[in-house]
């Protein structure tokens, strides 16, 4: 019988090794595995490589696992805003890699990694900063930018409902990131509001089928501890 | 002269968004665009962090944090609405499907290039989000921003002395003084607001303007 679901959120993160490439969901705070990244702190993996869209708000969540000192790079595209002092003083004191990565590239190189793609050429980026040093190319009169996938060893995603096979489907924004992590990561680890019976999920509405997702874990969510890990404003450019 | 305000702005974009547009309106001023689109027109918003047909904000304690927008404001969901994931997000607009974008700038050049993540100054933490990809993607890009910088300078240039986000992707500047056209013989002013006259509109513009059709504010 095939059981992906695990019984507590220690064992969702055992054997997450130091030195680990690790995506994690969320676009700010909807999205964001929060339980499974306190898991992580917990466990005590260092020397980590984080893959998120942000640098983390606040000081819960991933700015938590940055102020344990746990990350050593850190790949994203908007890691700037009000509330990201724990990056902004890593960062300003040079303990901490960032590679600055045009959002669209970003889910672009996770979803190649997850679809075997080698690399890819695109036209966001071409002739600015973040493409210097980059194989171009004029393909039908566009000029494009050579980009490679991001691969990662294990990637942290939240979901709304999962079965025992790893089939999930999301809420709303929260999806963001989610299904692109999952097929880019050797090992998923999703967190869930509810495991539901296998069957249970109309297939017609599966998201993330279950083949991409390795474990998968139930957090009951109240909703006054949603609103608390949320609420955050970006920076406007 | 009769600078316009963020709000009549606003109104003036919106007034160029046809029915059945699909629309990403960028964060900060271009957001405030979704409160003046014309009454009766069908015009879908999309967020790039993962939905189209985007409604206004919900009434206080209505928020739902899992139903935000790209600047991580709660928002609500209009009937047809439809999630998806940010491959998918960024795929409309590298594919062609979005019609219009409204950004945001620091400034643009008399060739529609366009700047407006990084400032480049050394102690600053570059950000770029959406914008690279926002900007050569979406069929349209319009530009809202003041005519001139706090300190009185131009941001319509010759060529942008900040970092660029992209490379002649601006099709048209909404600014507090003017609606200005980038066109392949350059920057062409097509509506100046009230109590300003052209020359002093070029005057006040450090890239070569040309005066077009007056259509009148």
């Amino acid at each position: 019988m095939i059981d992906k679901t695990v019984a507590s959120l220690e064992a969702a993160v055992a054997g997450i090794h130091d030195g680990a490439t690790i995506m994690i969901g969320g676009f700010g705070g909807a999205g964001m595995p929060a339980e499974l990244i306190d898991a992580l702190i917990a466990q005590g993996a260092t020397d980590l490589t984080i893959v998120n869209n942000n640098a983390g708000n606040g000081d819960t969540g991933l700015a938590a696992l940055l102020k344990a000192g746990r990350v050593r790079r850190i790949l994203c595209s908007f890691p700037r805003q009000a509330d990201s002092w724990v990056f902004d003083e890593l960062y300003r004191s040079g303990r901490i890699e960032l590679e600055l990565v045009p959002q669209g590239n970003l889910a672009e190189r996770i979803r190649a990694a997850g679809a075997g793609i080698g690399a890819f050429f695109t036209p966001t980026g071409f002739g600015t900063q973040l493409a210097e040093g980059k194989e171009t190319r004029n393909i039908g009169g566009r000029d494009y930018v050579l980009e490679y996938p991001i691969h990662a060893d294990f990637a942290l995603i939240k979901a709304d409902k999962g079965d025992r096979w790893g089939n999930l489907v999301y809420r709303k924004t929260a999806r963001n990131f989610g299904p692109i992590m999952a097929s880019a990561a050797k090992c998923a680890i999703a967190q869930v509001s509810e495991i539901v019976e296998l069957g249970a999920l109309d297939p017609e509405v599966v998201v993330t089928p279950g083949i991409f997702v390795k474990r998968v874990v139930q957090v009951s969510q109240t909703p006054a501890a949603a609103a608390a890990s949320h609420g955050t404003t970006e920076a406007a450019a | 002269m009769n600078k316009l305000t963020r709000a009549q702005m606003a109104a003036r974009v919106a007034r160029d968004i046809p029915e059945g547009a699909y629309v990403n309106l960028g964060i900060g001023l271009p957001t405030l665009v979704a409160n003046h689109l014309p009454e009766g027109r069908e015009i879908v918003l999309q967020s790039e962090n993962g939905i189209l047909g985007m409604g206004p904000a919900p009434e206080q304690g209505q928020e739902d944090w899992d139903l935000i927008n790209a600047g991580k404001q709660p928002v609500t969901q209009l009937p047809g609405c439809a999630y998806f994931h940010h491959a998918d997000s960024f795929a409309m607009m590298r594919g062609g499907h979005l019609d219009f974008c409204v950004l945001g700038a620091f400034q643009v050049s008399a060739s529609g290039d366009l700047a407006n993540w990084h400032t480049g100054a050394p102690d600053a933490i570059p950000a770029v989000g959406g914008a690279m990809d926002l900007a050569i993607g979406a069929r349209q890009v319009f530009v809202m921003m003041e005519h001139l910088t706090k300190g009185g300078e131009s941001k319509l240039v010759e060529r942008c002395t900040y970092p660029l986000t992209g490379i002649g992707c601006v099709s048209r500047v909404y600014t507090d003084l003017a609606v200005i056209d980038v066109t392949p013989e350059g920057l062409v002013a097509t509506e100046w607001v009230e109590g300003l006259d052209f020359d002093e509109l070029a005057r006040l513009t450090a890239a070569p303007l040309r005066r077009g059709d007056k259509t009148g504010n």
